[in-house]
């Protein structure tokens, strides 16, 4: 069955100064829980990953043979990924479908990517 | 000697489509469906155009894709594929020489609306649908479309390829939406085919105001749409508002090619066919109770198409329209529209007031929205304010037409 990654995007900084104990938090991550329990049932949970801030990432290059690492996150946008689902889905619209039941969620635009087959 | 040409334009979405389902991909339903169609003009010139030829085409294509497929079985996936056609729910082996190909006809006509729903899947963008719609459905090829929306053939074909497989690689269902998601679905297909209509009825660019195939194209679709959903009413709505300002196109233009605005229309050249048509359909979608903005667009342009004359408008009818559809859809175009109505039910100085009540910012870069203020700016006697904001409304527009029906209203102010 075709795989699809959701991925939660968040458009302010996701980095140390984020308090996920704030009660509108607390919620959205038991609301997220309460999704992925759904997903398991119906069998289309593949993975999930809520992520630490973005300033908690590390970049790797490996290239001939020379190793190089950086502070990250590698992609300098505002806009970083927070968490992601990999999910067992029949077709586009049924991971569409997914991919609204996680946004109401988590507050998040999800961003559907399938893999390759 | 058979037109060719027209058999191609009417046929070819339907085959298409067909084609889709049974090989379950995009590109070599199109294959099949082009060498179909060669052999068509190859055999019909001396044999004569097949009673359906639709069903034709359609068989043909299937059973030369499927010599194909044997022919390419060497991946394994090929072979499959070859093997999934047999196990398909068409009828396995149909002669193109037989006649009586009614039951593969009706399996057809079904899925011209899974294909209409897969072209204009939200997951695409609207250019994409609009253009993957003009290919797939209505058989215009690359360069025809890129002509149509005056841009590069390159940058057309990219969109298409690119929407194709976006399609190909998020395994999108060829199918129709459920109820829960139709609405949103169905939407998506209305505004595409709607986008298609005023393209053509209004070009943003080039010489002839308007350009029909684009508009008859539009029109085609609209009623393929609503013969597949004829309980929608907003598709019949959009179809209404369609045919209704596609009555007054003759009239639209002057011999030298110049623009008439609604005012000023030689109201005898409207096409009364199609407003007779179009009436039936705004009766037919308003008796369902459930009004839609393309339905109150098209009541809009019927109340225009009642009037013999612009002075016997029945202006609070509009009015009122517009005012239901702000409810609907409160948006700054709308109250544009519902302001220039105003004007004409209370004088220029209300629809100013209307339109200064109203946030309008977003309207900064449409051209209506300055040539409107223009216009009621003039009206009032304002004229350095009607000036710039016709030179406002000049610099917006790609249109040489209307840039010389603006200029020319320009012209006539006075201080």
């Amino acid at each position: 069955m075709p795989q699809y990654m959701l991925s939660v995007w968040f458009d302010e900084p996701y980095d140390d100064d984020i308090d996920l104990s704030t009660p509108e938090n607390e919620d959205q991550m038991a609301r997220t829980a309460e999704l992925t329990a759904e997903m398991e049932r119906a069998g289309a949970w593949v993975f999930v990953a809520g992520l630490t801030p973005a300033s908690s990432a590390t970049v790797v290059r490996a290239t001939d043979g020379d190793l190089s690492m950086t502070d990250g996150p590698y992609a300098e946008t505002k806009e970083q990924m927070a968490g992601l689902w990999v999910i067992e889905a029949p077709d586009l619209d049924a991971a569409l479908e997914w991919a609204a039941k996680a946004s109401a969620a988590c507050g998040r635009p999800i961003e559907v990517r399938p893999t390759h087959a | 000697m058979p037109d060719l040409a027209e058999i191609f334009r009417r046929e070819a979405g339907r085959c298409t489509a067909t084609l889709i389902r049974v090989l379950g991909d995009i590109d070599l339903a199109e294959d099949a469906v082009a060498e179909a169609f060669a052999i068509a003009a190859e055999q019909w010139p001396q044999q004569g155009v097949p009673p359906n030829p639709g069903g034709w085409i359609t068989t043909t294509a299937r059973n030369r894709a499927i010599d194909r497929l044997r022919r390419e079985s060497t991946r394994t996936d090929r072979h499959v594929a070859a093997l999934r056609l047999e196990a398909d729910d068409m009828p396995a082996h149909i002669d193109p020489e037989l006649h009586d190909l009614d039951d593969f006809v009706d399996v057809v006509s079904d899925d011209q609306l899974r294909l209409m729903f897969l072209c204009c899947h939200p997951a695409l963008a609207p250019d994409a649908q609009v253009a993957l719609t003009l290919r797939l459905l209505g058989g215009l090829d690359t360069p025809e479309i890129a002509r149509a929306f005056l841009v590069p053939e390159r940058t057309l074909a990219q969109r298409i390829v690119r929407a194709k497989r976006k399609l190909r690689d998020n395994h999108a269902s060829y199918r129709i939406p459920g109820p829960a998601e139709l609405p949103n679905r169905l939407g998506a297909v209305l505004t595409a085919i709607y986008l298609v209509y005023t393209e053509g009825h209004t070009a943003t660019n080039g010489d002839g105001l308007t350009r029909v195939d684009l508009s008859r194209e539009a029109i085609r679709l609209g009623r393929v749409l609503t013969e597949l959903m004829p309980d929608e009413p907003e598709a019949v709505g959009l179809l209404a508002l369609m045919v209704l300002s596609e009555a007054r196109r003759p009239a639209r233009t002057a011999p030298d090619r110049s623009m008439v605005r609604l005012a000023d229309q030689d109201r005898s050249q409207w096409d009364r066919m199609l407003i007779t048509e179009g009436h039936t359909l705004v009766r037919a979608c308003l008796r369902r109770n459930q009004p839609g903005p393309f339905q109150i667009q098209a009541a809009v342009a019927a109340v225009h198409a009642d009037a013999a004359t612009a002075a016997e408008t029945d202006w609070s009818q509009v009015v009122a329209l517009y005012d239901q559809l702000h409810t609907i859809r409160p948006d700054a175009v709308v109250a544009l529209n519902r302001a220039v109505a105003i004007a004409e039910l209370h004088g220029a100085a209300a629809g100013l007031d209307t339109i200064d009540s109203h946030d309008m910012r977003e309207l900064e870069g449409y051209q209506p929205y300055h040539a409107t203020r223009a216009d009621l700016l003039a009206r009032t006697g304002q004229a350095d304010a009607a000036i710039a904001a016709y030179d406002r409304a000049i610099d917006l527009t790609a249109n040489p037409v209307e840039r010389a029906f603006l200029e020319r209203q320009r012209g006539t102010i006075r201080p």
